[in-house]
């Protein structure tokens, strides 16, 4: 159970019963104004208490908040999308989208994770879970961009690669580390953004940028907090103790220069103003892009490789 | 030359390791070390290749002395990490128990009379897993190659990246990543080598990156870890899943052999790389204009 759902159930009830007595208040003579002011008060109050400030474990239920904005959202908010399917080898592999598309205004190459909303949605992007074509749709996608000149930008919301059967054969370790290696060096800007979950390397695999960016209240991690938590103690189920240490939120990720940007979400989450949080990422992405075409290719690549490289160097 | 490496050139193992006898996890048979030792680490009865040390790794390896680089690179604790015990005290532990100061031990060094940059990773120390010092070493290890072009042959074992590093560990993919494809487009030559096990961020980033992937018979490779899959899917695996043959089978690696046949193996496989270019190098006396590139 999501327990930023539990949490904000209150808060929706009393939403409503806010709205219900405006609405009942506007046709009567008598004055509720008193009343409508208290609960209001109440409310801005419990909000406060329960998005005021937020443990690891309730970031890592916003970012998987069922009403979150998903990959496929922000490429909707696109002026103009084309999607390119599938990996020319074995299978479109519907957990990564992407293709050609206008960001305000500019050409780019967008490629997106996406977790699927209902059920039937989910089954078909496998959770957002990439299998190995899916990687090497992005490794063909970046080429093709780089070749036409076109600037990436990614959005990422993985809870971790596929680990399935059919993945392993098709060897997943190699699909990933070939599109790290193609992003290694790309002879365009590539702008990355951490939407929702960033779960371990099926994560990173679209993070290798010149500039990552991360809404508010998504993560990014070593592992699932899940997968940390099978892997420290054998124990899936010490998730909460997990993400509590892992350092996972965007503001941890930031100090330690993991990140490069915050991009702010509304109190109670990205989901209570889905369209508004959609064009702050793009127009942060927009600004991110202005700055990167400007620096002339040899010291965008030098630039990129000094990011990472600094990252856990010895201080010099 | 290192002390480690000087005293295993002078007996096949250590003296404080010597007249023991070990079990093979595979078939039980009860083997006397010194004869262990004298068949690389390998089963006397059922051919079971053990998880090799970096010391003695090396010391088969390569004609005579060794180069270390980065050794003095030490972890720190970025993350404050404590669970049952502090970060800090389980790398003092695994200090203690492997004699290796971090997962991987990179240097320069020749191997069949070809000169090398030399890593190799061993999972007596946190499971061989990545965090910033590996990733560090490693990124080293290419950079310096690249300065001293000479090929690159990396021994991977590595259970992924390193949980009580937290992302800083898991930006050692992009690092290394970076540091191969620098060294690989200046016209760098890359040899992996898999060995048991070889998995998470390890095998997604440099194992699966080289211009030529070898692996030890029946090492265990993938991505995802066998009880994560198990669990997911529900249903137990077959044995041969997630083995060197069955992805040599599935064609994701060059080769496969049998530990004996490696440094032969290895031999050859520099001299395609190395030997064509010395040898069009030699003939560019005549023809000017590549002599330049000469990289020998």
């Amino acid at each position: 159970m999501n327990v930023i759902v539990e949490r904000e159930k209150g808060l929706l009830e009393l939403e409503q019963r806010i709205a219900a007595l405006k609405a009942q208040a506007a046709q009567q003579p008598v004055d509720m104004g008193g009343v409508i002011e208290a609960l209001e008060a109440k409310y801005a109050e419990i909000q406060h208490e329960v998005f005021g400030t937020m443990t690891a474990w309730q970031r890592v239920n916003m970012a998987r908040h069922p009403k979150r904005p998903l990959g496929t959202d922000y490429l909707a908010a696109l002026d103009q999308f084309d999607e390119l399917h599938g990996d020319r080898h074995f299978h479109d592999d519907h957990a990564i989208v992407g293709g050609f598309a206008k960001l305000r205004g500019r050409r780019v190459m967008a490629i997106a994770q996406d977790k699927g909303r209902d059920t039937r949605e989910k089954v078909m992007r496998n959770f957002g879970m990439p299998a190995p074509e899916g990687y090497r749709k992005v490794t063909r996608l970046v080429a093709l961009a780089a070749h036409l000149g076109l600037p990436v930008v990614t959005f990422i919301d993985t809870n971790g690669a596929d680990p399935g059967i059919g993945s392993e054969e098709r060897a997943q370790a190699e699909a990933i580390a070939q599109a790290l290696y193609e992003l290694a060096d790309a002879r365009i800007p590539i702008v990355a953004t951490v939407i929702g979950e960033g779960g371990s390397g099926g994560a990173l695999a679209l993070g290798l940028a010149d500039r990552v960016l991360m809404l508010e209240h998504s993560v990014y991690s070593v592992a699932s907090p899940e997968g940390a938590a099978a892997i420290l103690w054998g124990d899936a189920a010490r998730a909460e103790e997990a993400a509590s240490r892992l350092r996972l939120t965007s503001d941890d990720l930031l100090h330690f220069g993991i990140i490069d940007e915050i991009v702010g979400e509304p109190v109670g989450g990205a989901h209570r103003d889905s369209a508004g949080t959609v064009a702050r990422v793009l127009d942060a992405v927009d600004a991110a892009l202005d700055t990167l075409v400007k620096v002339p290719l040899a010291d965008l690549l030098d630039r990129r490789y000094a990011k990472f490289r600094r990252i856990g160097a010895p201080p010099s | 030359m290192p002390e480690w490496l000087r005293l295993r050139r002078a007996q096949p193992i250590p003296a404080e390791d010597a007249a023991q006898w070990t079990k093979c996890p595979k078939c039980s048979e009860m083997i006397y070390r010194p004869d262990l030792a004298a068949n690389l680490w390998v089963c006397t009865k059922c051919q079971h290749h053990f998880r090799m040390h970096a010391f003695d790794r090396i010391s088969m390896l390569v004609d005579a002395d060794f180069t270390e680089i980065g050794g003095d690179l030490l972890p720190g604790d970025p993350l404050g990490w404590t669970d049952k015990v502090p970060y800090p005290q389980k790398l003092q532990r695994d200090r203690e128990k492997s004699k290796l100061t971090e997962g991987v031990v990179c240097g320069f060094a020749s191997i069949g009379g070809f000169p090398v940059a030399l890593g190799v990773m061993d999972f007596n120390f946190r499971g061989g897993t990545m965090g910033t010092v590996v990733g560090e070493r490693i990124a080293q290890l290419f950079e310096r190659a690249r300065e001293r072009r000479v090929p690159c042959v990396v021994f991977t074992a590595s259970g992924g990246a390193r949980m009580e590093e937290g992302m800083l560990a898991l930006m050692q993919m992009a690092k290394t990543t970076l540091a191969v494809r620098r060294f690989h487009d200046d016209g760098g030559y890359y040899i992996s080598v898999l060995t048991d096990p070889t998995t998470g961020g390890v095998s997604a980033s440099f194992a699966f990156q080289a211009d030529v992937i070898v692996a030890e018979a029946r090492a265990s490779i993938g991505f995802a870890g066998r009880r994560v899959i198990e669990q997911t899917i529900r249903q137990k695996l077959p044995d041969n899943f997630q083995t060197a043959e069955f992805l040599l089978e599935k064609g994701a690696l060059d080769s496969v052999v049998e530990r004996r046949d490696l440094k032969p193996l290895l031999m050859r496989l520099l001299d395609y790389g190395v030997g064509a270019k010395q040898a069009s190098n030699g003939h560019a006396t005549v023809t000017a204009p590549t002599s330049s590139e000469s990289r020998a």
